[in-house]
């Protein structure tokens, strides 16, 4: 029962970050290997707020956002966008993106490591147990998961309820079918790829209410994030929630039963068992 | 069927008068690397097996990488499976027999990552390789947990930096030769094909899953006897250090700012890139990985086919001019009065 509660309240806190990365990969068709530093930025960013000011979190996510919003814009627009002219086919730019996103990684990590050197970082909020079917549970994660489903219903009704919305969904399914329909591609892609990665830092914004983080843990949440992503079926944002709860599940069943360490161990395990039984993820269709 | 056989070995070892002559030149090279360490044995020596640690790794990440467009993230799993199996194995076993199981296990993971996602296509891989060092990082944590041995291991042997330098010349000089072999094989042949265009390779009959992995197996394989041969000299290992992503990082650089078309493409960009490093590392010490990641997407952006692409543009280019130059000259009669009297002056020079 622990397991479960437990499982589903990362899942949760999880699925806001996946949905982040759903948005570059899934509509912007970027393979973005920075992600997981983004994640660990809006976690940095939370801790030096709540240290310096003992406000809530929450309100270090109404500054993350738009902040997160117009890096990720000028990323798009000064990396990715020669690359995308340059490239001359699908299959050359996603080497490139993967090329130049790895290389950015690397960059914020060095920016991270030199602003708050190499040391773990925890604050305390909200430690304090909250008790559910008889239970006690970490008021913190509750928190977070709360915040991120809050967060998650806007973006999806978001997504389903306006035209903005409307035209990334488009630009998801088929981008030249889109641009026929004069929706600029390039600009929805674009705004895709700055909202993405101001859901991951919000994202990363509410796990480090309740983990321990450090400069290089980047890369996990990247992979962490990916393998949501692919789970879920690349362009289904239902399937990326589901998946994220699946995740959870699974990190912490083998944390819990096995060994705290081995977290990366059940998403390698999901990984596997994705490409071999079902590569196209549990809501994509299979290409043919 | 014992005749078509032997044929088709003949003609695998039959060469050109062109290859001979690469192949005695390479041959050259390799004795005079050879004799470095009889000339100078300090600061040199170690520039020079820095050198030769960094082309082995390279060089054996573009035998799968470069042909395949596959990118690889994860030589650290790689190295740092050979540098653990050295490190359990020391007191037990003799050295060369740890290098032969260090292979045998870079090979088995290699199998296992290569058979469950190169049958897919892409993207998958490279996830996959993302997270692969950490993971094998976390497992061997665990393992250590849970067998109850320390953390670090001492790897203590009697080894001169003069022997470990021509361990690595020697694998080096395998890793090349295995990669010239490759390049004239059928296999080659098809990994280039499925670089170009997989859905073509697929239409005309190539086996791509197969081909794929055993090139992975290959390249991998020689990154964790790296990984074995460098475990003595570092002395001290542990999961942090064997598995460091900064090591597969720095390999997927140095391979592309050489360039990964030639075999020999990601030398010329591990001996600018070592020096580089030596000089990143001795005066900022605490700013590498963001000079490191800085220096990467310069070269993604600004050199994406490496130096030898940059080479073999200017040599193209000096072939045109000679061109050009060589058809005025001979259309020289209809060339105007001071074009006229240049040209003419050119012919008595050069007559």
């Amino acid at each position: 029962m622990d397991i479960i509660i437990i499982g589903l309240l990362l899942g949760g806190t999880y699925a806001l970050m996946a949905m982040g990365l759903q948005l570059q990969y899934g509509v912007a068709r970027i393979m973005n290997l920075a992600n997981g530093e983004m994640l660990i930025a809006g976690a940095f960013g939370t801790f030096w707020f709540f240290t310096a000011s003992q406000a809530s979190p929450f309100y270090a996510i109404i500054g993350i956002v738009p902040f997160a919003f117009v890096v990720n814009w000028a990323i798009y627009r000064i990396l990715i966008v020669p690359l995308v002219r340059r490239a001359r086919s699908q299959g050359q730019l996603e080497v490139d993106c993967i090329l130049g996103t790895f290389g950015l990684s690397f960059i914020l990590v060095g920016i991270l490591l030199a602003i708050f050197g190499g040391q773990y970082l925890s604050y305390s909020y909200l430690a304090r147990p909250i008790f559910i079917l008889g239970e006690p549970y970490g008021l913190n994660r509750v928190a977070a998961f709360l915040g991120s489903a809050a967060l998650c219903a806007g973006l999806y009704g978001w997504l389903h309820h306006t035209r903005a919305g409307l035209s990334l969904r488009a630009v998801s399914v088929n981008p030249a079918a889109a641009s026929l329909v004069s929706i600029n591609v390039v600009r929805t892609s674009a705004l895709a790829f700055a909202l993405g990665g101001a859901v991951t830092a919000a994202g990363g914004a509410l796990l480090s209410m309740f983990l321990t983080f450090d400069a290089s843990l980047g890369v996990v949440f990247t992979l962490k994030a990916l393998i949501i992503v692919i789970l879920g079926g690349v362009s289904d944002i239902r399937g990326t929630i589901i998946a994220a709860f699946i995740l959870g599940l699974a990190e912490t069943t083998v944390a819990t039963l096995v060994d705290p360490g081995l977290t990366l161990a059940a998403a390698y395990v999901l990984f596997m068992i994705i490409l071999l039984v079902r590569p196209e993820g549990l809501f994509g269709r299979r290409s043919s | 069927m014992r005749q078509p056989l032997a044929q088709s070995l003949g003609a695998a070892v039959q060469l050109s008068g062109r290859e001979t002559r690469s192949l005695a030149i390479a041959a050259l090279i390799f004795v005079a690397v050879a004799l470095v360490p009889l000339i100078s044995s300090g600061y040199l020596l170690s520039i020079a097996t820095s050198i030769l640690f960094y082309t082995a790794l390279a060089t054996s990440w573009t035998l799968f990488s470069g042909p395949t467009n596959y990118i690889s993230l994860a030589t650290a799993a790689f190295f740092g499976i050979g540098m653990y199996v050295v490190a359990w194995g020391i007191e037990l076993m003799p050295y060369p027999l740890l290098i032969l199981l260090a292979a045998l296990a870079g090979a088995a993971l290699a199998v296992v990552v290569g058979l469950a996602t190169l049958r897919v296509s892409g993207v998958y891989f490279v996830i996959f390789s993302l997270g692969l060092a950490e993971l094998v990082r976390q497992i061997m944590t665990w393992l250590q947990h849970v067998l109850g041995t320390l953390s670090g291991l001492y790897v203590l042997i009697d080894r001169t930096e003069e022997e470990y330098y021509w361990q690595l010349l020697a694998l080096t000089a395998v890793i090349f030769l295995i990669g010239w072999w490759i390049g004239r094989s059928r296999l080659g042949f098809a990994l280039r094909i499925i670089g170009n265009d997989e859905v073509v390779a697929v239409h005309s009959g190539i086996n791509t899953a197969r081909a794929k992995v055993i090139l992975f197996v290959i390249s991998s394989t020689f990154a964790a006897v790296t990984g074995a041969l460098a475990a003595p000299r570092w002395s001290y290992v542990e999961p942090t250090v064997a598995f460091s992503p900064f090591l597969s990082f720095q390999v997927v650089i140095m391979a592309l700012l050489g360039g990964v078309h030639r075999l020999w493409g990601p030398l010329l960009g591990v001996i600018p890139f070592t020096l580089l490093w030596e000089l990143i590392s001795a005066n900022f010490p605490a700013q590498t990985t963001l000079l490191l990641g800085a220096t990467f997407l310069l070269i993604v952006y600004l050199i994406p086919n490496g130096v030898v692409g940059l080479l073999e543009d200017a040599l193209r280019q000096r072939r045109r001019l000679l061109q050009s130059a060589g058809g005025l000259l001979a259309r020289g009669g209809g060339a105007s009065g001071p074009v006229k009297s240049l040209l003419a002056r050119w012919r008595s020079r050069n007559a």
